[in-house]
């Protein structure tokens, strides 16, 4: 297995996030899982830091629709649309 | 009382001999337009027979993606005090325990952010301050963190854990549910703030089998009391509540559960082989009966609400559990070990808004066990509790004799 740094993972679930905005709402599990059939058996510990590092940037945002997700950050009052 | 608030239904309700939260709300309605409108507000919703309450998917505080609970007013224009109307929920200390001085503060800093009112306590365990506007949630957290406070959960993670107050002042209690959920609590901030689970996963401690905090119907994961050995029993004391005129045969001895209990003369026998730890006898005879000394908890997996799927009952998974020092980290790990491996295999197997007890019904226990290392045993009874509280039809029937 080839080694994937957090900073890796953190950019492909960012990508996933971006393409999947506006049409399918992602949660941390299925991040972790696509990074699993990516990268093969890549440890909890480094998934968990790579999403950390998206919203302690402030690169993705938590949301809550009917179960927590990890979106783009939008602007505030969308929700009430 | 703000003259403009006319609220003709809600009113009804300050009529009964409870106390009304109708009345509550109007104490502040003077000062907070929010508590007006809200009034105003349900008003409406009486006379329309609808709720004019929306979700907000988005709100919350930098870096965690719990404890803040969007909601907004589906009519701003006409109710602009609660256009944004956002819970916020506050980790409440071990046993909710407080100073006057520790209220003080969270008043204090609600008055100034937000509504000032407050559910204490959510059946989640937090104080629930209730009401405030999207840009108020971070001065609020601040604030709050200024002084030592958290936020609790929310969301698909791990709810804030809960306890009863067992041995800080209960004798009844097998473990140290306040140290626990202290210990629980701050070892998995992680999963407290950042939700990564299929969906929420709540904790809630009991320090004996009355489960003073219904964890067996309302958490996913239910820590209870129990002992191993004989109940204790002080045959002099017990000889007293029968010098006083106590119906222990009415009383105790026809209500054991299990018919386990015989008295002879003024001495009570208990065949503990056979008693089932309901709790009966020892509440009706505090000062004979005592639970006993090999005391820890069972972990029980699965009760939830009926929201999404139906209700379920917590069903026992380990029969007994003990920590040698609660209050030393290093004893936890045999607890720590199983509740991570339970995660995981929830993680890797569950799907999406599956609690722990719909994902066991789904995939067996069998297999549940399996996955997590856990040996199957008679032991593991199901559903031990089917209601915490008592409707048995014999209780109705002898009512209707009487
Ligand atoms: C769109 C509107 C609303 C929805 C969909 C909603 C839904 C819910 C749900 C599902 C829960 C249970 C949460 C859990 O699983 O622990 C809850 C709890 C609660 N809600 Fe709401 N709610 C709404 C509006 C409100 C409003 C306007 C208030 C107060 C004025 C309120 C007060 C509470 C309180 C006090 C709790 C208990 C929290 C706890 O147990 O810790 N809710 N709500
Ligand atoms: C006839 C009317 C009502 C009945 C029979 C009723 C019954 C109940 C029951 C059985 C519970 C669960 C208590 C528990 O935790 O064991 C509950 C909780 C609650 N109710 Fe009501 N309720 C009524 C009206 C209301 C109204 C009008 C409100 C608010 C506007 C309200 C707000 C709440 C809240 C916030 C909780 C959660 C409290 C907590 O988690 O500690 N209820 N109610
Ligand atoms: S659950 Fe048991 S130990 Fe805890 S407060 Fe109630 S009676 Fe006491
Ligand atoms: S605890 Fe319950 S089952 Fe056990 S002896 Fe007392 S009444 Fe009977």
């Amino acid at each position: 297995m080839a080694e994937v740094t957090i900073e890796q993972l953190a950019d492909d679930m960012f990508e996933l996030v971006s393409k999947a905005a506006g049409q399918k709402k992602l949660k941390a599990g299925d991040l972790t899982k696509a990074m699993k059939e990516k990268y093969g058996d890549v440890p909890r510990a480094d998934t968990k830091a790579a999403i950390k590092s998206l919203i302690d940037s402030g690169r993705c945002v938590y949301g809550y629709f009917g179960g927590s997700s990890i979106e783009l950050p939008r602007v505030e009052g969308s929700a009430n649309q | 009382m703000a003259d403009d608030l006319k609220t003709p239904l809600l009113d009804e309700l300050e009529k009964g001999p409870w106390p009304s939260f109708v009345t509550d709300i109007k104490t502040l309605a003077d000062k907070s337009e929010m508590a007006k409108d809200l009034l105003r507000q349900l008003e409406k919703s009486y006379e329309d027979k609808r709720g004019y309450w929306k979700h907000g998917g988005l709100v919350g505080v930098m870096g965690y993606g719990g404890g803040v609970i969007g909601r907004y007013s589906a009519l701003p224009e006409e109710f602009p005090g609660v256009s944004h109307f956002h819970t916020v929920r506050v980790n409440q200390p071990s046993g909710w325990f407080y100073t006057s001085d520790a209220l003080r503060e969270i008043i204090d800093i609600w008055d100034e952010h937000g509504s000032g009112l407050y559910n204490m306590h959510g059946s989640t365990g937090d104080m629930v301050l209730l009401g405030t506007r999207t840009e108020e949630l971070e001065p609020t957290f601040r604030a709050l963190t200024e002084k030592g406070w958290d936020l609790g959960g929310s969301g698909s993670d791990l709810r804030t854990p809960s306890n009863c107050v067992g041995p800080a002042r209960c004798e009844n209690a097998c473990f140290d549910t306040m140290e626990m959920a202290y210990k629980i609590t701050h070892r998995y901030q992680d999963e407290l703030h950042r939700p990564m689970f299929n969906y929420k996963y709540k904790i809630k401690m009991s320090g004996c089998p009355n489960d003073c905090t219904a964890a067996i119907a309302r958490s996913d994961m239910a820590l209870i009391g129990i002992w191993k050995d004989d109940i204790k029993v002080d045959q002099a004391e017990f000889a007293k509540y029968l010098d006083d005129g106590f119906n222990v045969q009415e009383f105790v001895v026809d209500k054991c559960p299990t018919g386990c209990i015989a008295v002879e003369g003024k001495q009570i026998n208990i065949d503990n082989s056979n008693c089932v730890k309901c709790m009966h006898c020892i509440n009706r005879m505090p000062h004979a009966l005592s639970v006993g000394d090999e005391k820890g908890f069972a972990i029980n997996l699965g009760a939830k609400a009926p929201i999404v799927e139906g209700a379920l009952f917590a069903s026992v998974i380990v029969p007994f559990m003990s920590i040698e020092d609660y209050k030393d980290e290093d004893s936890y790990e045999e607890f720590h070990d199983l509740l991570e491996r339970i995660w995981e295999f929830w993680d890797e197997h569950g799907t999406s808004r599956e609690r722990i007890g719909e994902f066991i019904e789904r995939v067996s226990l069998a297999t549940f066990l399996e996955g997590i290392g856990v040996e199957p045993s008679p032991k593991q009874v199901k559903a031990p509790r089917d209601n915490p509280y008592i409707f048995y039809e014999e209780y109705y029937a002898e009512e209707g004799e009487g």
